[in-house]
């Protein structure tokens, strides 16, 4: 018996919060006894690249190197998951919640008839029965929720479990693919991914800025930071509407959840739903002009005072101390 | 073209988030309920999809009879009829299960849903219900168009965007900038009153995953405030007390 994890990649690379559904799983198999962490990798990866896995705690690597997997088609990618999931007779498949990793995971669980939990935050309680902790009303509440079947699914949240590195490379083992032609009847005509920087949903340090920039042209402040910081940039609601920063940086509510160690909102008041989009976050900084700003009051650290003034010094102490 | 719409009812975006009966129980006490904003882009761009091929437009809940009036709003909105499934959304399984249900029987060429449900943002329903269906499943979708039978579509990933080409049935999950939020005007409010809302059975008492217990995080502590002219002390902070750099 082994736990199978869905591991996703992009451009070849294996993606960091696959690396930790990899930790997560092995953490789990250490308390329930299902023996080993195999990772299923579908399209083309170098196999240094994928050996690497197994430093996360993995003890094999299935790999299914179809390059037309390469494309993170949900259907296919579901079939060719499944059948790895049967193929070593795995009862938990882990993997990391994600835009391609909740659209597969869902097509599974029916698949697999297997209970799928969603956002979970922290390893299950098997002692009696199955209770698996997630975060619900977008980061303000917790649910414990009973998973009834026998196959279980866990779509794990960003810091559910500290990434482990100490493991030793994993056996790479090709994984035939057999997938209907239906499974590609849709088709991913073009891809747009803002290039070389640290995507988002995976950063552990965001910069955000809003309204109290004033204007787009003013991000170079924020841009600078987030490169002495290796962080990745975001925003408010009200800059993404305004045209000012792309849809995809839009922290809140209706945008993107994130949940980094250090959160720095720049400018930003602090609204009831923005606050619902980085409520996760480990550590908050907030700067703002306004001392009533509501914004200080979900802040671990605060500055009261003017942007324009406070972050290219900000930025400067930045450089000295790291 | 007939379109199906599943829409959530769930607390406004501002409600406090509080619990009663040993934590097992959501507190609505003073909620306002709404159409979940995610569901509302997908109500909303499914009434211009509509209007484009002259086609049917049902809207769906599963939900308890507390739902009725989101269910008329969407009817206000533009929604042809409304059918409310007469259960608690008890999991996401179980939900899927009513609308793959109820999607089969009317044949719907698309499926429209918000990605996520406010409440629970398990984003899982519309994959389970495509998986159920037999049908290609997409989420989140942020532009949708329909040309015959091809639908071209852009689909968020981390970073970026995806540009999507497949042929009718299929279900998305949908979020901005899909569409506009629709404002109901008078004319829709009153003949939302008079448009169809049946009430149907759930076909399936399946669960797989309930929740049983809830709780809110522990209390944030005070922010501590660090002086706009000593922008160093934070770095400091940051580094040795929080331990975050």
């Amino acid at each position: 018996m082994s736990i199978l994890v869905y591991i996703e990649q992009a451009e070849g690379k294996v993606k960091k919060t696959s690396l930790e559904a990899v930790s997560f799983a092995n953490a789990l198999a250490g308390q329930t006894g299902e023996g080993d962490v195999v990772a299923v990798a579908l399209g083309t990866i170098g196999n240094d690249e994928l050996a690497a896995i197994g430093k996360a705690g993995a003890a094999k690597v299935l790999h299914g190197a179809d390059s037309k997997l390469d494309a993170g088609l949900i259907q296919a990618h579901a079939s060719a998951v499944a059948q790895a999931y049967k193929q070593i007779g795995a009862k938990t498949l882990v993997l990391a919640k994600s835009s391609l990793g909740d659209a597969v995971a869902a097509r599974l669980a029916i698949k697999l008839n297997a209970g799928l939990v969603s956002n979970v935050v922290e390893l299950p309680k098997t002692d009696a029965g199955y209770i698996v902790k997630r975060s619900i009303y977008t980061g303000k509440a917790f649910a414990e929720t009973t998973v009834t079947t026998d196959d279980k699914i866990l779509a794990i949240k960003k810091n559910a479990i500290d990434l482990k590195l100490d493991g030793a490379d994993a056996q790479v083992e090709s994984f035939d693919v057999t997938i209907k032609d239906a499974d590609f009847a849709s088709k991913i005509t073009s891809t747009e991914r803002a290039t070389g920087d640290v995507l988002l949903p995976e950063a552990d340090i965001v910069v955000s800025g809003g309204r109290g920039l004033k204007g787009p042209e003013n991000w170079g402040m924020l841009e600078e930071m987030a490169k002495i910081l290796g962080a990745a940039t975001a925003c408010s609601k009200p800059v993404s509407d305004l045209g000012w920063r792309p849809h995809h940086e839009h922290v809140g509510q209706t945008g993107v959840k994130v949940a980094p160690t250090l959160y720095i909102a720049i400018g930003i008041s602090g609204a009831i739903q923005h606050l619902a989009g980085v409520n996760s976050s480990k550590c908050i900084v907030v700067i703002n002009k306004d001392p009533d700003a509501p914004f200080f009051k979900a802040a671990d650290y605060g500055i009261v005072g003017d942007a324009f003034e406070v972050v290219p010094k900000l930025n400067e102490a930045f450089k000295a101390e790291l | 073209m007939k379109i199906l719409v599943c829409i959530t009812h769930v607390p406004d975006t501002t409600s406090k988030i509080q619990f009663t009966a040993d934590n097992t129980k959501f507190d609505s006490t003073g909620v306002q309920y709404i159409i979940g904003p995610y569901d509302d882009y997908a109500l909303a761009r499914a009434v211009e999809l509509r209007d484009q091929a002259s086609g049917k437009l049902t809207v769906l809940n599963v939900g308890e009879a507390d739902s009725d009036p989101t269910l008329r709003k969407a009817l206000a909105i533009g929604a042809d009829d409304a059918v409310r499934v007469n259960s608690t959304p008890k999991d996401s399984y179980f939900v899927a299960k009513q609308i793959a249900h109820y999607a089969k029987e009317g044949a719907y060429d698309l499926i429209l849903m918000g990605r996520e449900s406010i409440d629970f943002n398990g984003g899982m329903v519309h994959g389970m219900v495509g998986e159920l269906l037999g049908i290609p499943s997409f989420s989140p979708v942020m532009k949708l168009d329909v040309e015959g039978s091809t639908v071209k579509m852009a689909r968020e990933i981390e970073g970026g965007k995806e540009m999507l080409e497949a042929n009718l049935p299929l279900i998305a999950g949908c979020q901005e900038p899909i569409a506009e939020w629709k404002i109901p005007n008078m004319r829709g409010i009153m003949s939302a009153r008079t448009k169809p809302l049946t009430v149907v059975e759930p076909v399936s008492q399946d669960t797989q995953a309930e929740a049983s217990k809830y709780e809110l995080p522990p209390a944030k502590g005070a922010v501590k405030l660090v002086d706009k002219d000593n922008v160093a002390e934070l770095v400091r902070l940051l580094k040795n007390e929080a331990k975050v750099l």
